[in-house]
This record gives C-alpha cells, sequence and structure tokens, in this order.
C-alpha cells in the first residue's frame, strides 16, 4: 500500500508522466580479468598489486578475451531473453582519465554480444514489462583516491589500478519505466537474476552492482519524450527510489514554471538528498569509437550458446510460479523462498526430503530465518545444514517430537550441527504420546486445578491452556501438546 | 669499397667451430659500435650487461652442442621492441627513461635461441618517419653516406647491419618501416605476413598494420631469424594459429615455372630513373633465371596511400593516448590534471606525431567517422581484393621499393613528399602481405632496393624468389664504407 502512495505522488508530479530508462554495469564474478590473467578478485589487495603490465597499459601489451567473460553475458542475455548475436565484436572508447590506463576503455559498440531482451515483473498487482536496449561486455576502470574531499577541491589524487580491466557487463534497459517505485523493482529483480545465475554479487555499496538513470518527463497522455537528464552516483536500491523522485519533482518544478531542462548529468549527493549538475551537453565526450585492431571479431556458434542456454538454472520469477503451483504456497511465501537460488534450493532440499511444503515454508521462513539473521550465517553454511533441518522437520513431522523441542533443538544445533535423531533418543526428548500415560496426567490437572475447570465449564475457552501447561511441566514439555487437548476435551466434555 | 662483411651464417659456422667465441664476436661489435656511433648514431641504448650476460650464456650453450643458429649471435634491436629492465623510448621524448617490465614475445624467441642483444637502435619517434628525422634522440647517418638519410622508421637497424657492427636487427614496418630503410642502406629487409610474428611487446603504432621482421645481409639469414620469431603466440589475439612454413628447406627450389606479376602502378609515381632501371635488371635477371614475368594491374594503388594516412593515425591516436604522464615516462607536472595532460604530451611528443594523431583524432571524430575512417576500411578492403585477384594469376609481384635512393638530410621538409617515400611499400601493409627488400644495385654508389610480394601466408615463397635472384647477383656482397675489413 505505501507503494501504492508513492507511485501516486510520482505521476501526480503536476500532470507530468516520469520515463525512466536505466544502465547497469555489473561486475562478473570470473575468476581472471577481462584481458589478462590478473585476479578479478581484488578486494584486499594493496593499491596497484593486483595489476600486470596489460593492465597497467604499458606500452606494447595487447589484450586476450577471457572466454568465461564472454560465456558470463551470454548468460546474462539469455535470462534476459535477449537475442544473441553470431557476429560481435570489440570497440575502443577513446577518453583521458588517470583511472583509464590505456585511454581507452575496450567496449562494444555497434555489434554488441546480445540485444533486444526484456525483464517483466510485478509492480502494485500489475505486469510491468521493460525493454532491454542490449547486454555487452567491457572492461572496469581503476579507482581514484582523492586527497581532499571531492575531487574539484582535491589537491592530489592517487590511482589505484586493481580494479583495471575486471569484466563488466552493461545491462541498457529502454525508458519503459514510468515511476521511481517501478525503477527501483526493476533493479531488484534484475539483481536478483544476475546473481541467481551466479554472474555478479550483486553489491551495490561496493559497486560490483552499479545503476545509472535517465529522466525525462512528458505530459501525461502523450507519446513525446522530453529532454533526458541521466542520474548518477547513486549506490543503493534506497539511493535510487530517492534520486529518482527528487530528480521527477525537480524537472516537473521547472516545467510547471514554464522553464525548460538542460540536457546534462546529475550527480545524487546522499547526504543533501539532491541531485546536482556535472557535465552539461556541451561538454559532452566524442568517444571516437572504433574497431579494437587488437582483437579478431567474435564469432559465437550456435552450439556455444545452446550449451550455454542449457546449463541456464530456472529463473526466479518461474520458480516462483512453480513453487506456488507445485507446493501448494501462498505468492508472498513463494517468492520469499525463490529471493535467492541458494533459499530455493534449501526449501526444495527439505520438500526431498520428505518435509511436508507447509511445514518446511513455515519452518524456513520463520524460525531459520530469524537465525540466519540474528547469526548472519546462512542455513547452507550453518553447522545443521539442509539435511539437518529436513532430519529435524521430519521427526517433528513423524510427531516424534513436539514443536517446542524442535525450536530448541534447531536453536542448539544451528551453529554446532550434529544428529537430531541421535540426540533425541540420547537425552529422551522424544514426544509422550502414551495415551493411558497422558490420561493419568490429565486427571492430576483437573483434580489440582479446580479454578481452571470451573473457568472453562463457564465457557471461558482460555483456561484450557492452563490445563495443558500443567501436564506440559509434568512432563518436562514432552507432552504431546494436541492429545492432552483431546483428553482433557473428553475429559470435561468441552 | 670493403671486403664482403659477414653473414649470421658464418659467424654461426664460426662459433660452432670454436674459431671464435660470443664475448669476442661481442667485442668486436661494440669496437666497431664505438667507432662508426659518432657518424651514425644508430643506436639509442647499449645494452652492454645484457649482452655479456647472454653471450657467457651462448659460450656455454654451444659448449653443450646447441644447435640453434642464433646462439652467440649479436644483435640490435629497433627501440619500439620491449626488453625488460632495459630503457626502451621508441625514439620519443615522452618515453625517456622508460624500462619495460616484460619482454617482447619475438624478442624472447630470439634471446631463447642463444642471440645476444648489444643495443637498442634509434628510430623515428613511435615508428612514424621515413628518414629516421623524426627521432627525438637525432638522426642516423646512412653508411653509404653518412650525409644521407638512411630510411625510416626502422633506420638504426638498417645502418647497423649495413655498417657491419651487427648481422642481424629487428624492425618493424607499419607502411615500409622495414623495407624502405633497407632498400635505402642496400641491406635485406623482410615484412612478415599480418599476424605471422606476434606483436606483443612491439610498442604499438598501427595496430592493424605492425609486424616486426629481421633485417639481414642475405635472405638466407633473414629467413633463419624469421623462422625463429614466426609463430601463434596466446599474448596476440591477431597472431595466427596456422602452422608456420619453414622457408629454409625450399630456399634453393629457385624461380623457374614461378609467374612474377609486375603492377604497372608501381612502377608511376614519382620513380627516380635510376632506380627504375636497377628494378628492370632485377626483372631481366628473374626471367634469365626462368621466372615469367607478367604485366598487371592493380588500379586502386592510387588511394593506397590516402588509406594508409587515415587508418594509421586514426589507429595511432587511440594507441599513444597512453602517455598521459601518469603512469610512465615522462610528467609535466601541473596544478591541474587537464594542464599536465597537455603539457606532458606537447613537450614529450616531436611534430610528425603530434600531426598523425591530430589527423587521427579528426578521422575518428563524431561526424567524420563514416567520411574518413569507414570510408578508408572499404578501400582497405578492395585493395586487398585486388591482390586476391591478381594472386590468382601470378605466384608473386615484383617492384621498387622506393621510389628514391637515400637523400639528404633535411631535403624534405614537406610532409606530403615524406609520405610519398612509401607509396610501393604501404600497400603490402594494408593487405596484410608478406614482402621483402633485397640489395639489386646502385645509383651513384647508392643502395636500390628490389620489393618481392606473395600472397597471404606464402612467406617461404618471398623468401625462395629473393634467394634465388640474390645467388645470381652480387650486390649483397658489397660492403658499405663504414663496413669492418673481414
Amino acid at each position: 500500500m505505501t507503494q501504492a502512495v508513492a507511485t501516486g505522488s510520482a505521476t501526480a508530479a503536476r500532470g507530468f508522466e516520469p520515463v525512466i530508462g536505466l544502465e547497469v554495469h555489473a561486475q562478473l564474478l570470473t575468476r581472471s580479468k577481462m584481458f589478462c590473467a590478473c585476479s578479478a578478485d581484488y578486494a584486499g589487495k594493496q593499491p596497484n598489486d593486483n595489476t600486470c603490465p596489460v593492465c597497467l597499459g604499458h606500452p606494447g601489451v595487447l589484450p586476450v578475451i577471457n572466454r568465461r567473460a564472454v560465456e558470463f553475458t551470454v548468460r546474462t542475455a539469455l535470462a534476459l531473453d535477449c537475442e544473441i548475436a553470431s557476429f560481435t565484436k570489440f570497440d575502443r572508447k577513446n577518453y583521458f582519465y588517470p583511472d583509464l590506463p590505456k585511454g581507452y576503455q575496450i567496449s562494444q559498440y555497434d555489434l554488441p554480444l546480445s540485444r533486444d531482451g526484456h525483464l517483466e515483473f510485478q509492480l502494485d498487482g500489475a505486469l510491468v514489462r521493460c525493454g532491454i536496449t542490449r547486454v555487452h561486455l567491457e572492461e572496469d576502470t581503476g579507482t581514484m583516491h582523492h586527497e581532499g574531499d571531492v575531487l574539484q577541491r582535491a589537491t592530489s589524487s592517487l590511482v589505484d589500478l586493481n580494479r583495471s580491466g575486471v569484466p563488466l557487463m552493461e545491462i541498457v534497459g529502454e525508458p519503459d519505466l514510468r515511476s521511481p517505485e517501478a525503477a527501483r523493482e526493476y533493479l531488484i529483480r534484475l539483481r536478483q537474476i544476475l546473481v541467481y545465475i551466479g554472474v555478479n554479487d550483486g553489491n551495490l555499496e561496493k559497486g560490483s552492482f552499479r545503476c545509472d538513470a535517465n529522466v525525462s518527463l512528458r505530459p501525461a497522455g502523450t507519446e513525446s519524450l522530453g529532454t533526458k537528464v541521466e542520474v548518477k552516483n547513486m549506490n543503493s536500491f534506497r539511493a535510487v527510489h530517492r534520486a529518482l523522485e527528487y530528480e521527477v519533482q525537480r524537472q516537473a518544478g521547472v516545467l510547471a514554471a514554464g522553464g525548460a531542462l538542460a540536457q546534462e548529468t546529475r550527480g545524487w549527493v546522499e547526504a543533501e538528498g539532491r541531485t546536482v549538475s556535472q557535465r552539461s551537453k556541451e561538454y559532452a565526450h566524442d568517444y571516437r569509437y572504433f574497431p579494437e585492431p587488437d582483437l579478431p571479431p567474435l564469432q559465437l556458434d550456435e552450439a556455444f550458446v545452446e550449451r550455454v542456454r542449457s546449463e541456464l538454472p530456472e529463473l526466479p520469477e518461474a520458480r516462483r510460479l512453480r513453487f506456488q503451483s507445485q507446493y501448494g504456497l501462498k505468492p508472498y511465501d513463494a517468492s520469499v523462498l525463490t529471493a535467492t537460488r541458494e533459499e530455493a534450493d534449501a526449501y526444495e532440499e527439505l520438500v526431498a526430503a520428505g518435509v511436508p511444503a507447509k511445514l518446511a515454508a513455515n519452518w524456513q521462513m520463520v524460525e531459520v530465518a530469524a537465525l540466519a539473521n540474528e547469526l548472519r550465517v546462512t542455513l547452507a553454511q550453518s553447522g545443521l545444514g539442509v539435511k539437518g533441518l529436513a532430519e529435524l522437520l521430519t521427526l517433528l513431522d513423524a510427531g516424534t517430537i513436539n514443536g517446542p523441542t524442535a525450536k530448541e533443538l534447531l536453536a542448539e544445533l544451528y551453529l554446532g550441527g550434529g544428529d537430531p535423531g541421535a540426540i533425541v533418543s540420547a537425552r529422551g526428548l522424544a514426544q509422550v504420546s502414551d495415551e493411558s500415560e497422558l490420561a493419568a496426567l490429565v486427571e492430576a490437572a483437573i483434580a489440582e486445578n479446580e479454578a481452571a475447570v470451573a473457568d472453562l465449564r463457564a465457557g471461558k475457552e482460555k483456561a484450557l491452556a492452563r490445563l495443558v501447561g500443567h501436564v506440559m511441566k509434568a512432563t518436562q514439555g514432552k507432552a504431546n501438546s494436541q492429545l492432552v487437548n483431546k483428553l482433557l476435551r473428553e475429559r470435561l466434555g468441552g | 669499397m670493403s671486403e664482403t662483411p659477414s653473414t649470421l651464417r658464418q659467424l654461426a659456422s664460426q662459433l660452432r667451430q670454436r674459431l671464435v667465441s660470443p664475448r669476442e664476436l661481442l667485442d668486436d661489435a661494440y669496437a666497431h659500435i664505438e667507432s662508426t656511433e659518432p657518424r651514425l648514431h644508430a643506436y639509442l641504448t647499449l645494452t652492454r650487461e645484457l649482452a655479456e650476460r647472454q653471450a657467457d650464456d651462448a659460450e656455454r650453450r654451444l659448449r653443450d652442442g646447441d644447435p640453434s643458429p642464433l646462439c652467440g649471435i649479436p644483435i640490435a634491436l629497433k627501440d619500439v621492441l620491449c626488453v625488460e629492465g632495459s630503457e626502451t623510448t621508441a625514439g620519443s621524448k615522452i618515453l625517456a627513461g622508460y624500462r619495460p617490465p616484460y619482454t617482447a614475445t619475438a624478442v624472447e624467441r630470439l634471446f631463447a635461441a642463444g642471440a645476444v642483444c648489444v643495443g637498442k637502435t634509434n628510430c623515428d619517434e613511435f615508428a612514424m618517419g621515413s628518414s629516421n628525422e623524426n627521432s627525438a634522440y637525432g638522426p642516423v647517418g646512412n653508411p653509404w653516406d653518412v650525409e644521407r638519410v638512411p630510411g625510416g622508421s626502422s633506420g638504426g637497424s638498417a645502418a647497423t647491419v649495413a655498417a657491419g657492427s651487427v648481422t642481424c636487427s629487428l624492425g618493424s614496418d607499419t607502411g615500409g618501416s622495414i623495407r624502405q630503410p633497407a632498400a635505402l642502406c642496400g641491406v635485406v629487409g623482410f615484412k612478415p605476413t599480418y599476424g605471422r610474428v606476434s606483436r606483443y611487446g612491439l610498442i604499438a603504432f598501427a595496430s592493424s598494420l605492425d609486424q616486426i621482421g629481421p633485417l639481414t645481409r642475405s635472405v638466407e639469414d633473414c629467413a633463419t631469424v624469421f623462422s625463429v620469431i614466426a609463430g601463434h603466440d596466446e599474448r596476440d589475439s591477431t597472431s595466427s594459429t596456422a602452422p608456420v612454413e619453414d622457408p629454409l628447406p625450399g630456399l634453393d627450389a629457385g624461380v623457374r615455372g614461378l609467374r612474377v606479376g609486375v603492377p604497372d602502378e608501381y612502377f608511376a609515381q614519382g620513380l627516380e630513373q635510376g632506380v627504375r632501371s636497377r628494378v628492370e635488371d632485377a626483372m631481366r635477371e628473374l626471367e634469365r633465371l626462368g621466372a615469367e614475368l607478367v604485366r598487371v594491374s592493380l588500379p586502386s594503388s592510387d588511394y593506397a596511400l590516402a588509406t594508409y594516412y587515415i587508418i594509421a593515425p586514426a589507429e595511432c591516436s587511440s594507441n599513444l593516448a597512453r602517455y598521459d604522464g601518469v603512469r610512465f615516462g615522462m610528467r609535466e607536472q601541473r596544478p591541474s590534471l587537464l594542464d599536465m595532460y597537455m603539457t606532458t604530451r606537447d613537450h614529450g611528443f616531436g611534430p610528425e606525431v603530434k600531426r598523425r594523431i591530430m589527423l587521427g583524432t579528426y578521422a575518428l571524430s563524431s561526424g567524420y567517422y563514416d567520411a574518413y575512417y569507414r570510408k578508408a576500411q572499404k578501400v582497405r578492403t578492395v585493395i586487398a581484393r585486388e591482390f586476391a585477384r591478381v594472386f590468382e594469376d601470378v605466384d608473386a609481384l615484383v617492384a621498387p621499393t622506393s621510389p628514391s635512393v637515400a637523400f639528404p638530410m633535411g631535403d624534405r621538409s614537406d610532409p606530403l613528399s615524406m609520405y610519398l617515400c612509401d607509396v610501393i611499400t604501404i600497400p603490402a601493409n594494408l593487405a596484410g602481405l608478406p614482402a621483402i627488400s633485397v640489395p639489386c644495385g646502385f645509383v651513384d654508389d647508392l643502395p636500390v632496393g628490389l620489393q618481392i610480394i606473395a600472397p597471404r601466408f606464402q612467406d617461404a615463397r618471398v623468401f625462395r624468389v629473393a634467394h634465388a635472384y640474390e645467388r645470381a647477383t652480387e650486390w649483397h656482397r658489397v660492403a658499405s664504407p663504414l663496413a669492418p675489413a673481414a
């Protein structure tokens, strides 16, 4: 409901409709860099330690294409229903900046690896379909460290080329998004897919998943396109949403006052909650793209594309729908359980081990989720593991242990691990389901709780719990509570 | 004129017979370099320490019976080839003091074969020029007349072989930069098929045209060095994976029965009369040896120079962007980044390099790309197709290498007249063809070169024709006035 309200505020931007297109840059989880053998994982390394003559742009060096990066890009393109080019090539994008050691970035210009895909997602109960213009492959730049708070006031700058040459995938979306909420949802879904198919770690803060937005407004109900503003520097989903909200309102204000918008690049300043102009069109770069002469064109044969297609895992949206129909889960539960591939795999493993679908869903979403969140350890990484949980829930389902015992065991074994079945028998934790044994305890409970019995007879249903509690206490919590309930009602004629 | 200087083959044989040691050959080379350098200025750096180490290694290897023909042979490398730890400047001030952290593949292969590197040779800045006058470190003299240019851009590499300091050097050829100086200095110079020799470690001028090749005093030596440096390199994606045909076994096969094409267009453009008659003599010699001469036409040749001067500068404008003062080489410290970039590049690059960067930047600019770069690429394809068509009918082509003999220093101050030096060598680069220049006589005591061109990957055929001609003539035996007494 909050989303619906927010959508209303944006579209009610004084009669204007926002037109938003997103460009996403995602670092690929390859072992090595795009064009050399250096590690693509530069986290925690000393500055300029993760480099070689190739990614430092020394005179005379040449690039060699990382085949795995090509495969990851094709995998992504297929997940986004793109057409894969059979003939593709790399181009040079020329500009000067200290974090770009060669003075050009090897990218793809007119013949990208793929184009014409789309991403569909639900927003406020409606299906949104956003076109994907293209998915192409390029190399990341290094990073700059400025002495002073911002570049404009920096007294000196240091360059770190550890990131230089890391494979970078650019996913260009069509301007099909009509609200900041739609933009945020698109990003969440896109990130989910990339993480799902194992090509990207989806970290916005660290910048392995980055987003720029193109925003314009047009009078609601028209098909014209207004002056486009590019917004950069957004490094969280929240920042994307806030920046776009701000930008839509800013543009609406200018237009409503009869003003004209400048075609420019604006940066989101998180602390100030506003966008500021960085570069206007007059200073736009002429990148002088031309085909990279150091790399022959790439021919992707059909067998390769088909192999990548066949290895593509089931995507989150398809899996969510299947979870609903196959396991009878509610839409919300299905989407929570398919949020990550690890989560969904764990769920299916539980069900495959014989745990009833509803029971598995409830435990995974409530008890396990709480522990995972508290301890910062996922189920798969935990000592108990998916197998251990399956065993625990099977004991619960079979009535061998009751719910409270299962919860205690889960908390105890989550980190340390252990065999739930063995522990239950060793410690005598099995639930008491012997009817004659429980009947005697029920009699004792009735005899010792006259007040509760009277309340119950007077129609105070809550009093039943006090009697059940008495039996539970007498069995150190191991009594089969359902059976105790049944016996009490029979005995008291409730 | 002095006696015939030694060839690589002769030195290799003396080394193997233990008549001379690698260290002695090296000392001879340095002694000769010392005596000729004041007049030639063929070297930018002498790599004495490296050479002595390599000579001692070669000594051990020869004792152990190393069969490599290059083991213990002193060689020189054009200063566009990276040698780990040795200053490599590409003839430019902007790379003054630069020591590469790695060694070029072709050089690595020579070193692995036991070659001894005496030094880095002078060249036009970033291999851009046809006279060596564009070197930031001063021009090179031609051993036949030190007042004249040795050609370019591999002028130092050609001059040191002609002067007899070394029997072999490596150069690079983007539009004739091996063949033209070889012709002007009276030595053999070979540009392999594009993709035959790895470019890894060659400081790039124009990536789609550059090739590394040897300069020597005999065709056989040239083929020997070529077979060591040729072959696929996984660090150069444009290097071919096709197996290398060893040119040595078929070297003596002769030219009888071969159809040799003579392109009309290559005998038209500003060709000096003396050069024309020497080349025509050479053609008659080939005919006498059994080749059949066939007049052919390559009508698009007229556009080759213009095409080259779009594509090469376009690529160079991008290739030279890395010389920005940030990571290596020269930096002019300034308060702002833009100022630092502009001053560093203004002071670091010479006028011809700047001219080509500007030409190339313009040709790639938005709005001009289609009219210039794209158009030039199309013409390039047409030129390559014309060659392919002609090669359906003939086995090889012959032509002059340079329209003129060595000219006096300072004679060609107009860039266009300088560009015309390469009008007959450029087409082979545009089409990626193997081509050689071999000595074919003299005009006024200045050498003339005969160019032989073959289809792509027929490098061995180039050597075969060149060797047949060389064997029948004595031009390659004539030593320059600076050559040592044998």
